[in-house]
């Protein structure tokens, strides 16, 4: 019950002390929000992952901007989140008093052209970039049968529970058909939690889930010797490249998974396409955003107060239960992984494209 | 015995720490919260929590714990004095409290229906949490026996009601169930996403919102009923029967009680048949096991006492698979676990192994949060009953408003108006023929799941029969689904046998219409026509499969009725049309002229947006229609308007914007997006 109050290290705190300082650039003149209330759109309903997300960030952000403006959470579900997307897009000012938080699901309909799409990522300005990560898991057995052997499992029909082929369950789908494993996907799962709860049952016996339900959710099942993770995604370095993820740094990535079942790097088209949809759904899943017309001023506002969010001295502490232990991209960053996660390459988006409607009839007009 | 070692220091510690002034008042700030949002329809748990949590944030745990289950647990309480008073659905899991709930309050017997029900809600909530208690502990094996064949057992067991509730024509019964079954697959398919029915409208794409069909179905055809006839909702405006009365009813009923407490707590525990089918599960049990089943549907207060006891019940039972496995029962739970992470604990196995007393405090805050919201309603349902004596055109507009406010939180656009008139349209055409609504009700619920499972029950056990024949049958023949099976069969035995005995003593020869009815049952064949052409349009196998079948069989019903039609006499039930006989066939005003009404507040809300078009519906209507002084007209008028904006904004929501909004910016809360 005591959450807050263990004593923080000390090279936390200078090390936040120093960055504070750093980034607090007198040069840039900010906006003064004393007495407003700002809108922290959320284009999906209560409850959910990117609601939870934005639920951490508001209280924080209203600390840290200029005048400590009261930050509220409006929910604006519809239309798998393109509904409140498309109104950020034609409707929000950029007076500084609303902001939109996206995610995967609003990246992918982007990405793939869903004709539901009326927004354009090109003319948002990101002020912060939040990385989250996945791991995939299959019984204890399987995967030491798996670590010995990948061979000695590719026989193996796998069922596994997934919320659409379209949705981020994309990647791992994907993925495991690039390692030559048969997995079968049960469609229709209404969230990942029933997913996980099909894999308990012996419904399914392969799963993923995000970074923070694995920590909380699956790892007492690692500990009762019911569940072992495989792989994860990984996670993006400064660079772009795919490194371990910082949460799981005992547990290898996909890439090192590919090479070691097929003696080589993984490229060609298939790869390209996978390493775009996990940037987006993963890497770079959720951002926060100005509309086009938000002034400089209005947007370094912004991002100096996230720069001081993630600065706080205590940040790593609450949002390592909430969030895991993953890069929150602020400034120059956070760009960066807005164009990783909306810019992708028209052959990849092909690629993808044909192989829904080859491997599931789904054809995406 | 090792149960005790654990679970009885933990419930004492619990004790201790919930029974202080300081957790005490936070449990009291909660229910009072979940009282007052409970008792506006469409509105529950999911807008309650969400109003709370921000103030969640660095919380003692057991405060913010005490403040959320109180909140959680009296929605069930207070939404009953919607469903009850005005016949509105206050929330989905009192849609079968209206049934009967409404008629009694027509007779004039409120305050003993509001009490049955409150007594009723007292005793199933504390059994939930009595249950809770125990079942914590040991729950999770039991829990995990329920896959995928034992759900889609359990939701063809939901379907199976259908026949209790089908009134006088089975067929009837159940191509209205399909109706509904066809409604819920409108949308985004469960399995890939195709779109269906949808006319490329984003609106469509997402589905109708059970609130909307909930209102639509039940609560708009009795309003305007109500209206048309022009009298108070109690006859003679008078309150018979007191509070008392409902107390000794529940008394007489204690064992039927018990029993759908017991219905609400395994539905709520099993994780993903949803809890809106709790009510109308618990409902088809009450008829099933009454003798004379007459009187329901027009007032038997063991109608209202059946799904009361069970939708309380449900809360504790739903609280087992949200706080063991984190895994959601409904919206406000789902919402719940966001609040327990803000509070710093992970729903999870963890809670009940590491973390019982904090569990356990759960446990009591439900049992307290309970016994005061029961309370304070049993205290106030004697006044609050007055409402049902007053002259009903007065009401109107407040109803109006309420119930537009109510759909407008489904998707927060004009068009959640536009549907709930359309769907509006469906129920009083429903009521005027005789097609049972609860029918179509259960077979939008189940919709979605029944697809769902069926989809993935094929996949899994194509893949089981492919390891080997046996376990392919284990699997889908495990003990759970046997049990269940056999349930449904007694069940539909049972219903099937009662439906016999209605037909038996139906009177008196009434010569009907021919044409009405006729014409309603073509054009609901032409639906399921326009539906079947559209699923065999769908690309996606696993897509379409379901409502080809769905509506492939109820088109084939409904021929089967036209053709009956055709050739049954002018005085066979089946012409049944509430505007030859009955109270609607005397009504003072014509169906239209108060449909008319209604329309307005939607029209003059798409050109000025809602707050505007409710002022000028309020003087309009008081005006014209109910014919009052200017003075009365203001006072109303400011009290429901100061009302619902101080609704919207303690709730952070805005109001419908219309044409007016597009070309002119205005503020809250004349302006919207």
């Amino acid at each position: 019950m005591k959450i807050f109050k263990k004593p923080i290290g000390w090279a936390a705190v200078i090390a936040a002390t120093t960055l504070t300082g750093a980034i607090v650039n007198p040069a840039t003149a900010e906006l003064n929000l004393a007495g407003k209330t700002v809108e922290f759109v959320i284009p999906f309903s209560t409850g959910g992952g990117s609601d939870k997300w934005a639920r951490f960030f508001a209280p924080l952000l209203s600390e840290a901007l200029p005048g400590k403006p009261t930050v509220v959470v409006k929910n604006m579900p519809g239309a798998g989140s393109t509904k409140g997307a498309n109104w950020f897009h034609s409707r929000a000012k950029g007076d500084g008093l609303t902001i939109f938080g996206s995610s995967g699901s609003t990246q992918f309909p982007y990405i793939l052209g869903d004709r539901r799409v009326k927004y354009d990522y090109r003319d948002w300005q990101v002020v912060l970039g939040t990385a989250t990560g996945g791991v995939a898991y299959m019984s204890p057995e399987m995967v030491s049968k798996w670590k010995k052997d990948p061979n000695s499992i590719k026989g193996t029909k796998f069922i596994f529970g997934s919320q659409g082929a379209t949705r981020l369950d994309l990647i791992p789908i994907l993925a495991w058909q690039m390692l030559g494993l048969t997995v079968d996907p049960v469609f229709g799962v209404k969230s990942r939690g029933t997913g996980r709860l099909m894999f308990e049952r012996g419904e399914a016996n392969i799963d993923y889930q995000t970074a923070p339900a694995f920590l909380s959710k699956v790892r007492p099942l690692v500990k009762a010797g019911k569940a072992a993770p495989m792989m994860t995604w990984g996670a993006l370095d400064a660079d772009g490249n795919i490194v371990r993820d910082p949460t799981f740094p005992n547990v290898p990535t996909f890439k090192e998974e590919y090479k070691r079942v097929n003696g080589k790097d993984p490229s060609g088209p298939a790869w390209e396409a996978w390493k775009a949809f996990f940037i987006a759904g993963f890497a770079a899943q959720k951002m926060v955003f100005l509309p086009k017309s938000a002034s400089k001023e209005v947007v370094s506002t912004y991002t100096n107060a996230f720069k001081r969010v993630v600065a706080r001295a205590d940040f790593g502490k609450i949002s390592k239960k909430r969030l895991g232990v993953y890069p929150q991209a602020t400034g120059a960053q956070a760009v960066k992984y807005k164009t990783l996660a909306t810019e992708v390459d028209p052959k990849a988006v092909a690629w993808v494209k044909k192989w829904l409607t080859d491997r599931f009839g789904v054809k995406l007009k | 015995m090792e149960f005790f070692a654990t679970a009885l220091p933990a419930l004492n510690e619990a004790f201790t720490l919930i029974f202080t002034p300081t957790q005490i008042g936070w449990l009291s700030v909660g229910v009072l919260l979940g009282l007052s949002v409970g008792v506006f329809p469409g509105l529950g748990g999911i807008a309650g929590l969400s109003l709370v949590l921000p103030f969640l944030y660095g919380m003692d745990p057991v405060s913010g714990l005490a403040m959320m289950v109180g909140l959680v647990a009296v929605i069930p309480t207070s939404d009953t004095f919607a469903s009850v008073l005005m016949g509105i659905p206050g929330s989905s899991s009192s849609q079968a409290t209206v049934l009967d709930g409404f008629p009694l309050a027509r007779n004039g017997q409120a305050a003993r229906a509001l009490s049955a029900a409150f007594i009723s809600s007292l005793f199933g909530g504390l059994f939930g949490a009595v249950i809770l208690t125990f079942f914590i502990i040991i729950a999770r094996p039991i829990v995990l026996a329920f896959g995928i064949p034992e759900l889609l057992m359990l939701t063809i067991l939901g379907f199976s009601m259908v026949g209790v509730l089908a009134g006088r024509s089975l067929l009837k019964g159940l191509v209205a169930a399909g109706l509904g079954m066809a409604f819920g697959a409108i949308g985004e398919a469960p399995a890939q996403g195709s779109p269906r029915m949808d006319f490329g409208s984003w609106y469509l794409q997402d589905g109708l919102q059970l609130v909307i069909v909930g209102l639509g179905i039940f609560a708009i055809p009795e309003i305007i009923s109500l209206l048309r006839q022009n009298r108070p909702i109690a006859k003679d405006s008078t309150l018979g029967a007191g509070w008392m009365d409902g107390l000794r009813d529940w008394w007489t009923a204690r064992w039927l009680s018990l029993r759908c407490a017991c219905i609400g707590v395994i539905v709520g525990v099993i994780p993903g048949l949803g809890g809106s089918v709790v009510d109308w599960i618990a409902y088809g049990h009450t008829v099933q096991t009454t003798r004379d089943r007459e009187k329901f549907g027009k007032g038997e207060i063991r109608g209202v006492i059946g799904p009361e006891s069970s939708n309380n019940a449900k809360e504790g039972g739903g609280l087992v698979p949200t706080l063991l496995f984190g895994i959601p029962g409904s919206g406000s739970m789902a919402v719940f676990i966001g609040g327990l992470i803000l509070l710093g604990h992970e729903a999870g196995p963890q809670m009940v192994t590491t973390n019982l007393p904090l569990t356990y405090t759960v446990v009591w805050s439900l049992a307290f949060a309970n016994v005061i919201g029961a309370g304070l309603c049993l205290f106030l349902s004697g006044s609050i009953a007055r409402l049902t004596t007053i002259h009903f055109p007065l009401l109107v507009p407040f109803l109006f408003m309420m119930i537009a406010f109510a759909a407008f939180q489904a998707k927060q656009t004009l068009w959640d108006l536009a549907a709930l008139v359309a769907i509006g349209l469906v129920g009083i055409f429903m009521r005027r023929f005789d097609w049972p609504r609860p029918a179509f009700l259960i077979g939008f619920v189940l919709a979605h799941q029944a697809e769902a499972y069926t989809n993935q029950l094929t996949q899994i056990t194509i893949t089981r029969f492919g390891r080997s024949l046996s376990e392919g049958l284990g699997y889908i023949f495990s003990p759970v689904v046997i049990t269940i099976f056999v349930i449904t069969v007694v069940s539909v035995w049972l219903g099937a046998r009662q439906n016999k005995q209605i037909h038996a003593d139906t009177g008196d020869p009434f010569h009907w219409r021919k044409t009405p009815p006729i014409v309603m049952c073509s054009l609901i064949t032409v639906f399921f026509a326009v539906m079947f052409v559209d699923s065999i349009h769908v690309e996606v196998l696993s897509d379409k499969v379901f409502p080809i079948v769905v509506t492939g069989i109820a088109c084939l019903g409904s021929s089967i009725i036209l053709l009956k039609m055709f050739r049954a006499s002018v005085t066979d039930p089946i012409f049944a049309d509430g505007e030859l006989q009955g109270e609607d066939a005397n009504a003072p005003h014509g169906l239209w002229s108060m449909l008319f009404w209604f329309l307005s507040l939607l029209v003059l809300t798409a050109i000025f947006g809602f707050v505007i078009a409710l002022s000028l519906f309020f003087v309009l209507f008081l005006r014209l229609h109910a014919q009052i002084n200017w003075l009365r007209i203001i006072i109303l008028m400011t009290f429901g308007l100061a009302g619902i904006l101080f609704l919207a904004g303690v709730l952070n929501r805005d109001f419908p914007p219309g044409l007016l909004q597009e070309f002119v910016e205005l503020p809250w809360p004349f302006g919207g997006r």
